[in-house]
């Protein structure tokens, strides 16, 4: 990928919609109704699909564990919605809201803190030339060919010989490791971030760290808004990493922890309802979260994919 | 212009640098280290106590000779090998009818597909998991109702379940990647191929799959490395399925390996065999479809 070939990044604003340009009023004839209602009956059938699990969690958060099991799961029977989450949060002394609090310093202090150290090498690596930049460059693009999975058992061998296994740093360092955050910052850099801009601002006397801090990262943004939910979204949902080093579940992130009561709700029913439960109540701001952010998905998804 | 400027450029790359090489290159090479040593019992009745020697390549032998985990590295390529056409052709037929003209409600089916991708591996298998058991799942339901009678967790289905979440889960985001290329291509070029008559067909085939293919390749290989590692699904479905062994995937059988037979060095050994069959595949991958194609 060299650096010529970058064309301009497109920012997190809209792009220009080149769609509305097909869509000028044509003449409606048969065969563009017909194919108006196979591709929006394609996409609604597809829809029904990605939401059906969604819309049976709502409904099953509702019941009763009785009702669970005996009535549809397709209908509401006897909602209790408030009863349930008052005992999905109450449930062992409220620990489900330390499990949340869990995910969310594994997930937004990773994705804080890999992002600005993504950010720091990507920039390095497409402003400053030193001899063997590409073999570096290649090393850490090579890093995201490795499964994370097949690193998590020696780490966690690693980490309890200098006994901190069990703790929160043992889920937060590797968190901070994201090399397809390097490979997006240095696309992102080279083509977005202007040299004369750098030159100018070292002739007013502004050292190096100043001159990133200031200048280059705010330019850099929207790639770095990519990388932040990428990486949230990737700790958030990793299961195997926590699994391995954590063993007391008072540092379980949610995963971990529903899983715990998932798990013993053969023994003791009544954890399937809170499982449900709890659940509901994990997804709901994350949803709404990928609606919100929408936008800068796609901003940052195209960086990585039209270089790749 | 760029600077010539070896030590500020290490300065930025100092803090990944460090942090890389501790969680990324050291534990690979740790488990190299691991796999090549094994634990030894000394004296009367293996009494004596334990000491650490050196095996060479018997954790490798050991590991390919117990049927359980050379069959759960074969499931997973099974499993690749139809989970990965089922995700890309799904999020490339998607994201080819949310990109015509015909397409009403865009951002609503396209945030529809997208919302999986924020729910965890974990808790989606937990909602499907429902969803396949008789007596609570509303579909095994109604599917008995009118007389078609399903087994989603038995041994020929269950491995189709799970590629089921797994689809469920990423369809979304590789969709998206795909979308995000589309957009990316001139509208003129369609103007001009609708010009010289292409009807939508030709358009397709020959406009947008050749523009997309490099969403297509990176979506592949993330998608290859993704199934290996599949781990939470199966684990998640393990208690209602009978189907699925403390085996049936090399991450779990790693995992087993390692915190219920505490032998680590045969562990390390799977994880390492994983790792490879991670990067054969992938720039296998890369390297057949990498002939007078998009090259970095």
């Amino acid at each position: 990928m060299t650096d010529t070939r970058v064309s301009p990044p497109p920012t997190s604003e809209a792009p220009p919609k080149p769609r509305e340009v097909r869509h000028e009023p044509r003449r409606p004839t048969d065969s563009t109704l017909r194919s108006r209602v196979l591709v929006v009956g394609g996409l609604a059938i597809a829809a029904v699909y990605f939401l059906l699990p969604v819309y049976w969690i709502l409904v099953a958060a509702t019941k009763s564990t009785g009702d669970l099991f005996g009535t549809s799961g397709l209908w509401f029977a006897n909602p209790r919605l408030l009863d349930n989450l008052e005992n999905v949060l109450t449930f062992q002394d409220g620990i489900y809201l330390r499990w949340t609090l869990n995910s969310v310093i594994y997930a937004g202090g990773g994705a804080l803190i890999a992002t600005f150290v993504s950010a720091m090498a990507g920039y390095g690596l497409a402003k400053f030339w030193f001899r063997g930049r590409e073999a570096v460059f290649n090393l850490i693009l090579a890093g995201v060919f490795i499964p994370m999975t097949a690193l998590a058992l020696p780490l966690y061998l690693m980490l309890s010989k200098v006994e901190l296994a069990n703790t929160y740093w043992s889920v937060l360092l590797p968190s901070i490791v994201s090399p397809f955050g390097v490979y997006l910052c240095r696309i992102y850099a080279a083509a977005a971030v202007p040299d004369d801009l750098l030159e100018a601002a070292r002739i007013d006397g502004a050292g190096e760290f100043r001159i990133f801090a200031t200048v280059a990262l705010r330019i850099m943004t929207p790639a770095l808004v990519t990388i932040f939910l990428f990486q949230f979204v990737g700790i958030w949902n990793n299961y195997f990493l926590p699994l391995v080093m954590l063993s007391d579940p008072n540092l379980y992130p949610i995963t971990l922890g529903l899983t715990s009561w998932y798990t013993f709700a053969g023994r003791q029913p009544e954890l399937y309802q809170l499982t449900v439960g709890g659940a509901f109540v994990s997804v709901v701001p994350l949803m709404i979260a990928m609606v919100v952010l929408q936008r800068f998905w796609r901003s940052g998804l195209t960086q990585g994919s039209v270089k790749g | 212009m760029r600077r010539h400027d070896a030590r500020t450029a290490a300065g930025f790359l100092a803090p990944f640098g460090i942090l890389f090489a501790l969680f990324f290159l050291l534990p690979i090479v740790y488990a190299i280290y691991q796999s090549l040593f094994t634990i030894e019992r000394t004296g009367a009745l293996g009494l004596g106590g334990e000491e650490q020697v050196f095996a060479g390549f018997d954790n490798y032998v050991d590991a390919l000779q117990e049927p359980g985990f050379v069959d759960s590295l074969g499931r997973v390529v099974v499993f690749a090998a139809i989970q990965v056409p089922v995700m890309i052709v799904f999020a490339l037929v998607l994201a080819l009818l949310l990109e015509t003209a015909s397409a009403r409600g865009v951002p609503f089916f396209r945030t529809a597909y997208f919302l999986p991708f924020g729910v965890p591996g974990v808790i989606a298998s937990i909602l499907w998991g429902f969803l396949y058991v008789p007596g609570v799942s509303p579909i095994v339901g109604a599917l008995d109702q009118v007389g078609i009678h399903v087994d989603f967790l038995g041994g020929d289905t269950v491995l189709l379940s799970i590629v089921n979440i797994v689809t469920w889960e990423f369809v979304g985001y590789n969709m998206l990647v795909l979308v995000a290329q589309l957009q990316s291509i001139d509208p003129n070029l369609y103007e001009a191929a609708r010009v010289d008559g292409a009807s939508g067909w030709h358009i397709v085939r020959h406009i947008k799959l050749p523009m997309v293919r490099p969403a297509i390749v990176l979506t592949t290989v993330f998608t290859i490395i993704g199934t290996l590692q599949l781990f939470a699904e199966p684990l998640i479905l393990k208690p209602v399925s009978t189907s699925i062994s403390s085996h049936y995937t090399p991450n779990m059988a790693a995992y087993n390996e390692a915190f219920s037979n505490n032998n680590y060095h045969l562990a390390a050994a799977e994880a390492v065999l994983l790792a490879l069959v991670a990067m054969v595949l992938s720039f296998g991958f890369l390297r057949l479809i990498g002939r007078g194609g998009d090259r970095r």
